[in-house]
């Protein structure tokens, strides 16, 4: 076995490679439950990849076929539906981990210097995310997926001049047809997953160049042994990898209640007006998006003045937009001279608190018919959600922070 | 093609009105799919008095039989009438084109009719038609107001005189012992051949078999995600056992 190692580690690097990112990278000792979120998000990629190939196996892309072949998967396909179920609640898994993982960042000032890039490339990772999760909601071909797909793409036709013409340039037809269908099946299965990939190892490779961050925020770098080994580092193999096996174990515990058990959620996993077949001329009800689009969704719909003489449609794809792209531009934002809310000071502690619940509520907000009170209430979120960011250089440079500890703490 | 999106756009409008329809308070259910003489005569129902016009087009007849412990013989006898294979999916022999010219809108497929608007609304709708003759059929269904369906179980309940008491739960009076709603129609117009008390079990089955059909896995995804998650949690165990091991050296 050690004469087939040296071999190929002669011809490709592979010793040194497990020891950069496992066995030699040595992680802060003092992460919490909240450092979970980035291998459970890696473990429920795996899982959308591996179902979604043997989906593919059975389903057919065709405006006539999708919706048969997804029941087909459903009924005849030897564990088709724990297949489907593993992937259509996965989708929802890798939401709920990545918003925890993001959050984890947001309050530990993960995204500080040195890991800009870090942050950055994880923030197009959760873009490529949305993207891949809305084009695989189109695949069932159910109404919610037809008139969801139907909204989402013509808000591009709300920008002005070439709007029209690029709405219809995604679509490849005036309506959400078969064409459309085709396209994002392509893109949600091959273009989509390469890209995400791609994404996840220049994320990993960014983070393993400098390093993790951890709760106490301290660098445990500058912090190292006669070895040169940090004092306050642990090898990332075995101490991280069996400390997130406990982790996969409450994750999976939780998520295979939900597939054994409850695979709809009550309608927000799979919406009820996915079981009908999609029909361009029979419009639902109340159409709402999947759950962890709904935030954004309730910034759009909040935003109702026409300004400039452009629709409020437009302002509202402005808004929703701006939402996402801000979140790009945060490690600049924020001028705090220490990175963990431990030692930030109140005001940075109230905000991120005023800041996660506006999101969670917007999110509500998004997935109910909008009122008179709720639009209002949308509108006052959406400035807090903004104000969180654009507020940012001023409180954390304003406010009174506690010292930090030279070396890590519990 | 702008005149084609005009006219589909036209074509929606109506759509937009039904929508606005209120909604009404419906009758609790709970399915039961390990009640395999529920889902049976279920299943004689739903063969005899809705599949002339409903389709179950995503399932097959060989595994409601298997699932339903229904003998071949005896299912091809007696709950197929096209002359389908017994592998073969449940279609039936109404042309949709023609369907839509006697009903408005072709009866639509029902294989996951529980699935999209619930069991308590298909069983309360089942329970929901009324004498009304500003109607074109002669019924109407105060669970789906104007619904272009005739009222095919007339001859098993009776046709009900007045709007029925779907949502309302039967009570009994204590001092004078009277039960009250015990049947869901207080007054009929035609009798039927069932009483109140039957008619609902057999709407109950009715329900109960589409709710299978619409997830016919159900039993078995609950019975195996008992052991799933026992293997999760022994796994568990035995990861806690492992990090404590590892862990013990960090300090």
């Amino acid at each position: 076995m050690q004469k087939l190692i040296n071999w190929v580690d002669e011809r490709l690097p592979i010793v040194d490679a497990w020891n950069k990112h496992l066995g030699k990278y040595y992680a802060p000792k003092n992460f919490n439950v909240w450092y979970f979120f980035g291998s459970l998000a890696m473990l429920v990629l795996v899982n959308q990849l591996v179902t979604g190939i043997w989906l593919t196996m059975s389903y057919n892309p065709s405006a006539e076929g999708a919706f048969a072949s997804v029941e087909y998967i459903m009924r005849d396909v030897e564990w088709g539906w724990l297949l489907r179920y593993l992937h259509s609640t996965g989708a929802s898994a890798f939401f709920i981990v990545v918003y925890l993982h993001m959050f984890r960042g947001l309050m530990y000032g993960s995204y500080q210097k040195p890991r800009e890039l870090i942050w950055i490339f994880g923030m197009l990772i959760y873009l490529v995310l949305m993207a891949e999760a809305f084009m695989g909601y189109l695949l069932p071909w159910g109404q919610m997926s037809y008139w969801g797909a139907q909204v989402i793409v013509n808000l591009f036709g709300a920008i002005p001049v070439i709007g029209e013409d690029l709405s219809l340039w995604i679509r490849g037809d005036y309506l959400i047809s078969g064409i459309t269908l085709n396209r994002f099946f392509a893109l949600h299965v091959v273009a989509l997953p390469i890209v995400l990939l791609g994404l996840v190892v220049l994320h990993i490779l960014a983070l393993h160049e400098v390093g993790s961050n951890n709760p106490d925020g301290i660098d445990i770098k500058k912090n190292k042994d006669e070895n040169g080994i940090p004092k306050d580092g642990i090898p990332f193999h075995p101490y991280y990898t069996v400390h997130d096996l406990l982790g996969v174990g409450v994750f999976f515990f939780i998520f295979f209640i939900i597939v054994f058990f409850f695979p709809e959620m009550g309608g927000l996993f799979l919406e009820k007006p996915n079981f009908e077949p999609a029909n361009a001329l029979k419009t639902p009800a109340h159409i709402a998006p999947v759950w962890y689009f709904t935030p954004f969704y309730a910034m759009l719909r909040a935003v109702t003045v026409d300004l400039f003489g452009l629709p409020a449609k437009f302002w509202g794809v402005v808004v929703m937009g701006g939402a996402i792209a801000i979140l790009f531009v945060l490690p600049w934002l924020d001028r705090s001279p220490v990175r963990s809310m431990r030692y930030k000071g109140w005001l940075s502690k109230i905000s991120l608190a005023v800041f996660a619940v506006s999101f969670v509520v917007l999110g509500y907000l998004g997935l109910v018919p909008a009122t008179e009170g709720r639009t209002m209430l949308a509108q006052v979120l959406t400035v807090v959600y903004f104000l969180y960011f654009i507020l940012m250089p001023f409180y954390t440079r304003m406010e009174k922070t506690k010292p930090v500890p030279e070396r890590v703490t519990g | 093609m702008r005149k084609l999106i005009f006219g589909l756009f036209i074509a929606v409008l109506p759509a937009l009105g039904l929508a606005a329809g209120a909604t009404v308070h419906l009758d609790e259910f709970e399915s039961d799919h390990a009640d395999k003489a529920s889902l049976q005569r279920g299943a004689a129902t739903f063969t005899n008095y809705c599949m002339g016009c409903h389709s179950m087009e995503y399932a097959r007849y060989k595994r409601v039989s298997d699932d339903l412990e229904i003998p071949v013989e005896l299912y091809e006898e007696n709950l197929i009438f096209t002359g389908a294979k017994i592998g073969e999916l449940m279609k039936n022999s109404m042309s949709k084109d023609m369907a839509a010219d006697w009903f408005g809108a072709p009866p639509p497929d029902l294989t996951l009719e529980t699935r999209l608007r619930g069991e308590a609304w298909v069983y309360s709708y089942l329970r929901g038609f009324y004498k009304d003759e500003a109607r074109p059929l002669g019924v109407n269904n105060v669970v789906f107001p104007n619904v272009g369906m005739p009222h095919v179980l007339v001859g098993l309940q009776g046709l009900c005189a007045v709007k029925p008491n779907i949502g309302v739960s039967a009570s009994v009076e204590p001092l004078s012992g009277n039960i009250n709603n015990a049947d869901v129609c207080p007054e009929y117009a035609i009798e039927g051949s069932m009483s109140g008390g039957e008619f609902d079990q057999a709407m109950y089955d009715l329900t109960n078999f589409m709710s299978y059909m619409a997830d016919p896995v159900k039993l078995e995804r609950e019975r195996l995600g008992i052991f799933v998650l026992i293997f999760v949690a022994i796994f568990f165990v035995f990861a806690y056992l492992l990090n404590r091991e590892y862990w013990k050296d960090v300090h």
